[in-house]
């Protein structure tokens, strides 16, 4: 009876080894269906938004700056013309802005302002103002990568979080609309 | 309640946009949990001159869905190292040294937007945006741990080619080597086992080995 067992445990050894090994491949495997390769983190949150001071689109001669909306919680939307995921999301940010929950500021990057006037005319312009970023200059300090992107700033001025990709009302109501909402109670 | 911002102008708008028309698609059939592999699919970003996954490119794989569509996307494959030769604003620096500079930090840095390219390799808009940052920098009198730095606060770890040694990314340095010694601590073990099952003599063992030669002689 004694040898005999000794010799099951270790067949059944064999046996499960491998199979688990398996599972936990096909688990990581299944993992890495839904992530998001081009989704690269940022490397600014909960450090101060960059300073920047740009044309605002409507009235180029005047400038504006992000620290003039220290105080309140805003969006930064990162958006073109050019840009067709942004056409996407457009909806949904003018629903957004339609609830007046926060100010939204566009940031025009890389456009000809001509045509970003006329895509805001035509689309709507849930924006409080856009800046041109004609360059790409200010950009690179907000570490931009693609169109559409989204940043979230604090009361205190500091990013809280960004959301490469479109936004759509899954975003909204999962992500967005909460964290919104409870940085807005913060002091 | 979102959704019925989607009037039927809008649809229509939206249809001759030949990006759009894949959105659409999905909405009537959606995929899911697949979103980021759908998002992935449809190319969510979208940066002037990048030769990746662009708007050609999908339309191309609209037309045809069955095998050209596999030929066509090796053929863009084949095809890319000859569109990634990219002009780089290195020729009229002061001196070669600083061109020589610029040349080895553009190779070192990764463009966020064609991900397996380096800034010097890619063409897409924002690369030559970088390399025109990197270059400025230079000018400034930067070292290129400054600028390396710089981007890095910008863009995070992910704009250096070559990943920190750091906790993060321990397992991703010495991983591999630590699973080729594991496998070869198994590979031994394994063999050192079936030695033993098999009952060979151990070579080692003087009298063992006098003996098999006796043996050979005897023949």
């Amino acid at each position: 009876m004694s040898d005999v067992r000794p010799s099951n445990v270790k067949r059944a050894w064999q046996f499960f080894l491998p199979l688990a090994i398996f599972f936990a491949l096909v688990w990581f495997l299944y993992q890495g269906l839904f992530l998001n390769p081009r989704e690269v983190p940022s490397a600014l949150i909960d450090k101060p938004a960059p300073q920047f001071s740009l044309p605002v689109l409507h009235d180029p001669a005047t400038k504006f700056s992000g620290s003039e909306l220290k105080g309140q919680v805003w969006l930064l939307n990162v958006w073109g013309s050019w840009c067709a995921s942004c056409r996407y999301e457009h909806p949904f940010l003018n629903d957004l802005a339609k609830q007046q929950v926060l100010p939204i500021i566009g940031f025009n990057w890389k456009d000809d302002p001509a045509a970003a006037k006329g895509w805001l005319a035509k689309y709507g312009d849930p924006y409080r103002l856009s800046v041109s970023d004609l360059d790409g200059r200010v950009a690179i300090d907000w570490g931009v990568y693609g169109a559409p992107e989204t940043f979230v700033i604090d009361k205190a001025g500091k990013v809280r979080h960004k959301h490469t990709g479109p936004i759509d009302a899954k975003v909204l109501n999962d992500t967005l609309l909460p964290l919104i909402l409870s940085l807005k109670k913060l002091p | 309640m979102m959704r019925s911002q989607w009037s039927a102008t809008e649809m229509k708008n939206t249809n001759r946009d030949g990006h759009f028309q894949m959105f659409l698609l999905e909405k009537s059939r959606p995929i899911w949990r697949f979103d980021s592999l759908r998002l992935f699919l449809t190319m969510p970003f979208c940066v002037p001159g990048c030769a990746a996954p662009g708007r050609a490119a999908l339309t191309r794989a609209r037309r045809s869905i069955s095998g050209a569509l596999l030929l066509g996307l090796i053929l863009a494959g084949l095809t890319m190292p000859v569109l990634a030769q990219v002009q780089t604003p290195a020729a009229d620096l002061p001196s070669p040294a600083l061109a020589q500079r610029l040349k080895k930090l553009e190779s070192e840095l990764r463009c966020l937007v064609c991900q397996n390219q380096t800034l010097a390799e890619s063409p897409a808009g924002l690369a030559g945006d970088l390399r025109r940052e990197v270059r400025t920098l230079i000018e400034q009198g930067k070292s290129d741990d400054e600028i390396k730095t710089y981007l890095q606060a910008r863009y995070g770890d992910f704009v250096l080619y070559r990943p920190p040694v750091d906790r993060k990314t321990f397992l991703l340095w010495f991983g591999p080597f630590v699973l080729l010694a594991g496998g070869a601590l198994l590979l031994w073990w394994m063999a050192r086992r079936r030695k033993q099952a098999i009952g060979l003599p151990d070579t080692r063992d003087a009298n063992a080995t006098a003996q098999a030669r006796n043996l050979l002689n005897d023949e």
